[in-house]
C-alpha cells in the first residue's frame, strides 16, 4: 500500500499519476483506468478545498473470486459533511463547482464508501476491479 | 504552475493542451485566452485535448466557461480531439460541456471555425 500527500494541487496530479500507473499495472481496460483517475481527482480535489489537505492511499485487491482491484482511500481532517446523503446527490454544490465531485465519483466506480464526522473529518474508499 | 500556450494563426487562436492539468492551470488558461481574444480580436478558439488523459468536473467546467467567455469576445470555441475513454468517462460523470462545439480533429474543428459546414 502506497501513501501519498495531497497539500496542493500538483499533489492532486500526482495522485492521478500513480493510481493511473496502478490501473494500468493490474490489468484495468482503458476505459476503467480513466474513470478510475478521474474518480481520483474529483476526490482528492475534495480532500485539498475542502477538507484542508489530506493522504491518497492506493492499494491492489483482491476479490472472493480472484479478480484484481484498485482500492483507493482518502481521509482528511477537516471539517466534514453534515449529510453525507444529500452530499451525494447531483446538484448538491459548496457553491463552486457543479455539485457531480462526490457523486459523479461513485458513478464512476464499482465500490464506494463515504464516512464524515462533522468536527473531525472526512474518508472516501472506492474500488474498481478489473473485468 | 505550467502554463498552455496559446497559438494565434489567422484570425483563430489554437491551444493545445500536452500538460497535466491542474486547476490553476486551466484557471490561468482561462484568463490568457480572455487577454488574448482581446489583443488580437481573433474569432475562434481551436482547444486541442488529444493528449488529454483525464476530464474531470472542474475541468470540464473551466472548457465550458472558456466557451462562454469567448462568446462575449465575438468568438467561438471549439473542442478537438477528445479521446473515446474521455467521452465515455464525462458522459459518465454527467457532464455534457453545454454550449462547446465539438469536432474530432483540429482540421474539421478549422472547418466549421471558416464556416464549411
Amino acid at each position: 500500500m502506497d501513501e501519498l500527500p495531497i497539500q496542493s494541487g500538483d499533489d492532486v496530479v500526482r495522485v492521478r499519476q500513480f493510481v493511473r500507473n496502478a490501473a494500468a499495472d493490474n490489468g484495468l481496460s482503458l476505459v476503467d483506468q480513466t474513470k478510475l483517475v478521474t474518480a481520483a481527482s474529483e476526490l482528492a480535489r475534495n480532500t485539498l478545498v475542502h477538507g484542508g489537505g489530506g493522504t491518497a492511499r492506493v492499494e491492489v485487491v483482491k476479490s472472493a473470486n480472484g479478480r484484481v482491484g484498485v482500492k483507493l482511500y482518502f481521509t482528511d481532517e477537516g471539517p466534514g459533511i453534515p449529510d453525507t446523503e444529500l452530499a451525494l446527490t447531483d446538484g448538491w454544490s459548496t457553491g463552486t463547482g457543479l455539485g457531480l465531485g462526490l457523486s459523479g465519483a461513485r458513478r464512476l466506480v464499482d465500490e464506494f464508501e463515504l464516512a464524515s464526522t462533522p468536527g473531525t473529518g472526512t474518508s472516501v474508499t472506492v474500488v474498481k476491479w478489473s473485468r | 504552475m505550467e502554463r498552455v500556450p496559446i497559438l494565434k494563426i489567422g484570425q483563430t487562436l489554437f491551444v493545445s493542451i500536452q500538460i497535466d492539468l491542474q486547476d490553476e492551470s486551466v484557471i490561468r488558461l482561462q484568463e490568457d485566452l480572455a487577454d488574448e481574444l482581446v489583443a488580437s480580436g481573433a474569432h475562434g478558439v481551436i482547444i486541442d485535448i488529444t493528449a488529454v488523459e483525464i476530464v474531470d468536473s472542474f475541468i470540464g467546467r473551466m472548457l465550458t466557461t472558456i466557451g462562454s467567455i469567448s462568446r462575449l469576445f465575438d468568438a467561438e470555441t471549439v473542442l478537438v480531439g477528445m479521446r473515446p475513454a474521455v467521452a465515455i468517462t464525462l458522459t459518465e460523470l454527467g457532464l455534457s460541456l453545454n454550449g462547446v462545439r465539438t469536432a474530432l480533429n483540429a482540421e474539421k474543428g478549422l472547418e466549421i471555425l471558416n464556416g464549411k459546414s
